[in-house]
């Protein structure tokens, strides 16, 4: 058991270790700087000569969200015309996989669009080896890559002194994917590789075991997904139950790198903002509000996982390794717990263990994770996620001590406000307003559960599995109450929905703000000025954080894990 | 709009060439390299593949050490993990039943002694690995099928635990396919 709790102590180590460097790293290439990347700006210079953009030009807010919801539309219809068509392209298909259902195809390709991977498929019987590589891999790359520009564009933003250039989404696209992601996926590929992931474009092989049976093994090109996969925090696996497969996850080492993999540039961009802004002391203060609250939820849900499920306890056998429902044994307990709390803060959502048979507490932490949805979070999103609870917190503690709310030298007025709140309600309301209307859905179907087919476990345990659906579908997460029957139109149109509405909004709610922000008049701080990044503001910033998230969700969670847990010690 | 789309089109197709078609074959030609770690590491005996390193196989004989059980049955081209709650009452009635089905096959062994994995799924269904408890438990129902000394069992056992990473990092296990090959070879 000691042995599971250093390994998790190495991986978050190493994580934030290598973060600072990384983030001012990230920051030079948002900058402009030299970097040893620059050999990459040929090709770059290349695609932008044949695609005819400037990548000089400077635009503001609004010019660069239109072409940010200009290629994600591109690439929305390339991916129906990938998956409902998988069947019939020739190339990189030796399984002959068919063409996906449209409802399914439709929620597949906003979940990859939106970088949330909730897979309604699984990948090793749902999508052909062309689709993985030429759809759901490049727009994990792409999709990253849009979260890591807007916040570039946020940065730029609020680095200004006054004017409305922002940057260029493009040009901010582009080198998020040849300078950050592509690189480091190549050498975390090469390390997968090495430890036995396949990469191979045969189909499945046949196989007779050491005791006679005949199994069919699928294989495929793994090792090139699961780097991005983890790096652009997207989730989605190549193959059904994602990294808990022993070839997405073949051993104890590529479990570090891959965790290493999905909080690294969550974590960077917290540094990346203060090398930028030259404010490592308010990246500090971001920093410690983040990892106070990722510790707040991961800690408790290894120490339960550790324990084991009570009810098996009371079977009297052994449960040294702890709960292992849906566990690997070769990652253990502590380790799928911290990777799965890791992976819901951050909007992630790889599993390597399945969360529907969590203990009830845990996967009640997992949901709050996502329901905050301000720790770490996403590639991009997540500062851009936090950069809205800061708005909130200045406006607060300007109330609280009688200031005008400024940040960083600019004032914080009534239209940057009522975004801010709108943007947060946003994600509140998607995931109460879902669950609500299934739970009414599957009270008003008689026989609900032969006909309907959705839940996988009775009672609150079967609240839990709608209630995180939705949640995920709306942090952005992908990953899910497995157990859940969400292949069906219900379930595939009404979380597509929201995973695009939140998605765009939070995009574009903080980068309007910034686009504000950046053409207001510039006050050198003072005495007078509130010191936002102060411990006192980072105590300010985790209560208004933790106290509307508690009360917003705490009666749905007693409905679901709470309930379950009591019911359970009773 | 048209204005607008050329370039995004222009961008995509570019892009599409770099990340979904250059990318994965930078990798495939380093996994060339490696061809034995790029195919996942298949076991061959006799000229044929009998397995992979790290996917489980199903065992039923009583000749062999088992592995966990399985929510696909060791399905490799279909997996999953079982996704029942830990408060279901028929997910618990069926741990049940394989603990007292587990005592049937392994009379000698007591219930505090069975270790958790072996009576619960794993997330894939294709875990390779039980605990070296879990292959403990088991010493007395194979020495008395094979008629083999159950301290050479033990060793063969310690002979095939895999330690924790560095010695330092992870848990201990045991590969069940690498260790009911080494126990058809022995004797």
């Amino acid at each position: 058991m000691t042995t599971e709790i250093t390994g998790i102590l190495l991986i978050f180590g190493l994580a934030v270790a290598m973060a600072i460097p990384f983030g001012k790293y990230i920051s030079r290439v948002y900058k402009g700087e030299k970097t040893f990347l620059d050999f990459m700006s040929p090709l770059e210079n290349l695609f932008f000569k044949l695609s005819g953009i400037d990548p000089e030009a400077q635009w503001d807010w609004k010019q660069n969200i239109k072409a940010m919801l200009t290629i994600n539309f591109v690439w929305f219809i390339l991916g129906m015309i990938i998956l409902v068509s998988q069947g019939v392209i020739p190339l990189w298909n030796p399984d002959g996989i068919p063409a996906m259902e449209p409802t399914q195809a439709f929620n597949t390709v906003v979940s990859f669009l939106t970088n949330t991977n909730l897979q309604h498929y699984s990948g090793e019987t749902g999508a052909s080896y062309f689709s993985q590589m030429f759809f759901i891999m490049f727009m994990q790359f792409v999709s990253a890559g849009t979260g890591m520009a807007a916040l570039a564009l946020l940065f730029k933003g609020l680095a200004n002194k006054s004017g409305n250039e922002l940057g260029n989404f493009y040009n901010l696209l582009v080198k998020s994917c040849t300078r950050i992601l592509l690189p480091v996926c190549v050498l975390i590929g090469t390390i997968f590789i090495f430890n036995n992931m396949p990469m191979t474009f045969g189909g499945a092989t046949q196989v007779i075991t050491l005791q006679g049976d005949t199994v069919n093994v699928a294989t495929g090109p793994v090792a090139a997904m699961i780097p991005i996969k983890e790096l652009g925090t997207n989730g989605g696996g190549f193959f059904g139950p994602n990294s808990t497969h022993p070839f997405e996850n073949p051993n104890y080492v590529t479990n570090i790198v891959e965790n290493i993999a999905m909080l690294l540039i969550p974590i960077s961009m917290i540094f990346a903002l203060g090398f930028y802004l030259n404010r490592k002391k308010f990246a500090y203060m971001i920093f410690w509000v983040m990892t106070a609250g990722f510790l707040m939820l991961a800690i408790p849900a290894v120490v339960l996982e550790l324990q084991g499920n009570p009810a098996i306890t009371e079977m009297g056998i052994r449960q040294d390794m702890g709960s292992m429902e849906g566990k690997e044994v070769r990652i253990g307990s502590a380790a799928s717990a911290f990777w799965g709390i890791a992976n819901t803060v951050i909007s992630c959502g790889s599993v390597n263990s399945m969360h529907d048979s969590w203990t009830p507490l845990s996967g009640m932490f997992a949901m709050l994770g996502m329901q905050l949805n301000a720790f770490y979070g996403g590639v991009g999103v997540g500062i851009i996620n936090m950069f809205v609870f800061i708005i909130i917190a200045v406006f607060i503690a300007g109330l609280m001590v009688g200031r005008t709310p400024e940040l960083l030298g600019k004032k914080i007025e009534a239209k940057e406000v009522k975004i801010a709140i709108l943007v947060a309600v946003a994600h509140y309301i998607f995931i109460l307003g879902g669950t609500a209307l299934a739970v009414y859905i599957y009270n008003t179907t008689p026989e609900a559960a032969e006909t309907l087919k959705w839940l996988n476990n009775p009672s609150n345990h079967g609240f839990s599995e709608m209630l995180y659906e939705f949640t995920s579908a709306s942090a952005n997460n992908g990953s899910g109450f497995e157990g859940l029957g969400d292949n069906t139109p219900f379930w595939n149109i009404s979380t597509g929905l929201v995973m695009l509405l939140n998605r765009f909004i939070p995009i574009i709610g903080p980068v309007a703000i910034a686009g504000y922000l950046s053409q207001k008049k510039y006050i050198p701080e003072s005495a007078g000025s509130m010191r936002i990044d102060s411990p006192i503001f980072g105590i300010v910033l985790f209560s208004v954080i933790v106290i509307i998230g508690a009360l917003i969700f705490f009666p749905v969670l007693a409905l679901g894990p709470i309930s379950e847990f009591l019911l359970m010690i009773k | 709009m048209i204005k607008n789309l050329k370039p995004a089109i222009m961008l995509t197709i570019l892009l599409l060439l770099l990340l979904g078609f250059a990318y994965p074959f930078v990798l495939w030609g380093i996994g060339q390299l490696m061809p034995e770690k790029s195919t996942g590491s298949p076991i061959i005996q006799e000229g044929r593949i009998t397995g992979y390193e790290n996917i489980g196989q199903n065992f039923t004989d009583e000749k062999y050490f088992r592995g966990r059980p399985s929510a696909v049955g060791y399905n490799a081209a279909s997996t999953g993990g079982s996704n029942k709650g830990p408060s279901n009452p028929d997910y618990l009635a069926e741990v049940q039943a394989r603990i007292d089905t587990f005592l049937v096959h392994n009379p000698d062994v007591k219930k505090e002694n069975i270790p958790s994995e072996l009576v619960t799924a794993s997330g894939s269904g294709l875990d390779p690995h039980i605990s070296p408890q879990g292959a403990y438990v088991q010493i007395s129902r194979i020495a008395k099928t094979r008629n083999i000394n159950e301290e050479k069992l033990k060793e063969l056992i310690r002979n095939n635990i895999e330690k924790p990473l560095l010695g330092l990092f992870g848990t201990e296990r045991v590969n069940v396919l690498k260790l009911n090959i080494a126990l058809d070879k022995l004797k």
